[in-house]
């Protein structure tokens, strides 16, 4: 069941790369508007910047050419130079949900002198089923009925 | 009347709610559900049944066992997506990184 679960459920990219762990570490984090995909981004706005803030807590977004700024996630975890866990809170309506929480973990490992094994895993992708905005707006206009937004609301943060 | 309004009626009842949400933290089989609940078998599948007319779980087998998952259809989408976007953007992470190793390297400033 694990298996069939995490199948369905997660995303797992595992690559070499020849450089050490610390500066894999900052590229990722500091560096994150250099490399990532222009074409990838959420904003109405031509895309500017992508900021990673470089701290637990930290923001993760967008800047449009405009100024506009559009929420990506946050830093939930924040353990340089080895691992790194964000919360993608992009939903599949490429807007930003602040109840929805996925998580990408990354980790660097030392495989040699100039060397990093990077693990990347997107999970909890199983929570873009539940048809949050369609089902929110169902219970909200029945109103009182605030048992299930509260389990929603844990499973969201779990 | 709306998909959304149909699906709050069949939430509507406790244990097809309970059956619903325990189903939106993974991916079970009938048995698995009924051994969880002190509810019957029978009882579990006439649930899964409603929500599954209702359109919010759908069932696919693995061997001879049925697996209820909520909305695969979207999640399936969505999985295909990140893994086709996170493939992208780890290529161009390394090639960006190994060439900065570089860069670093032929300064003489290795971190």
């Amino acid at each position: 069941m694990t298996t069939a679960r995490s199948a369905l459920a997660s995303v797992r990219k595992d690559l070499t790369i020849k450089t050490s762990p610390a500066h894999a570490f900052r590229t990722f984090t500091e560096l994150f508007d250099q490399w990532w995909p222009r074409s990838h981004h959420i904003g109405k706005a031509e895309l500017k910047k992508v900021v990673l803030e470089p701290a637990q807590g930290g923001r993760w977004y967008e800047i449009g050419v405009d100024g506009s700024e559009c929420n990506w996630g946050r830093v939930l975890v924040w353990d340089p130079p080895a691992r790194l866990i964000l919360a993608w809170q992009i939903n599949a309506d490429w807007q930003y949900d602040p109840r929805l929480v996925t998580e990408v973990e990354v980790n660097f490992v030392a495989e040699g002198p100039n060397l990093t094994r990077f693990t990347l895993e997107h999970r909890n992708i199983e929570k873009f089923g539940i048809r949050a905005q369609e089902m929110w707006n169902a219970f909200d206009s029945e109103g009182g009925w605030t048992g299930i937004l509260n389990t929603f609301a844990k499973l969201a943060e779990s | 009347m709306t998909n959304a309004s149909i699906a709050w009626q069949v939430l509507g009842d406790p244990t097809r709610r309970n059956i619903f949400e325990r189903l939106a933290r993974r991916p079970m089989a009938v048995v698995e559900i009924a051994d969880e609940l002190p509810v019957s078998r029978p009882a579990v599948s006439q649930h899964l049944k409603a929500l599954k007319d209702a359109g919010l779980v759908v069932v696919s087998r693995d061997g001879t066992r049925r697996i209820y998952h909520v909305d695969p259809k979207a999640v399936e989408a969505m999985r295909r997506y990140l893994d086709r976007l996170w493939d992208k953007a780890v290529e161009s992470f390394k090639d960006f990184a190994e060439r900065q190793e570089e860069l670093s390297d032929s300064k003489g400033e290795k971190q």
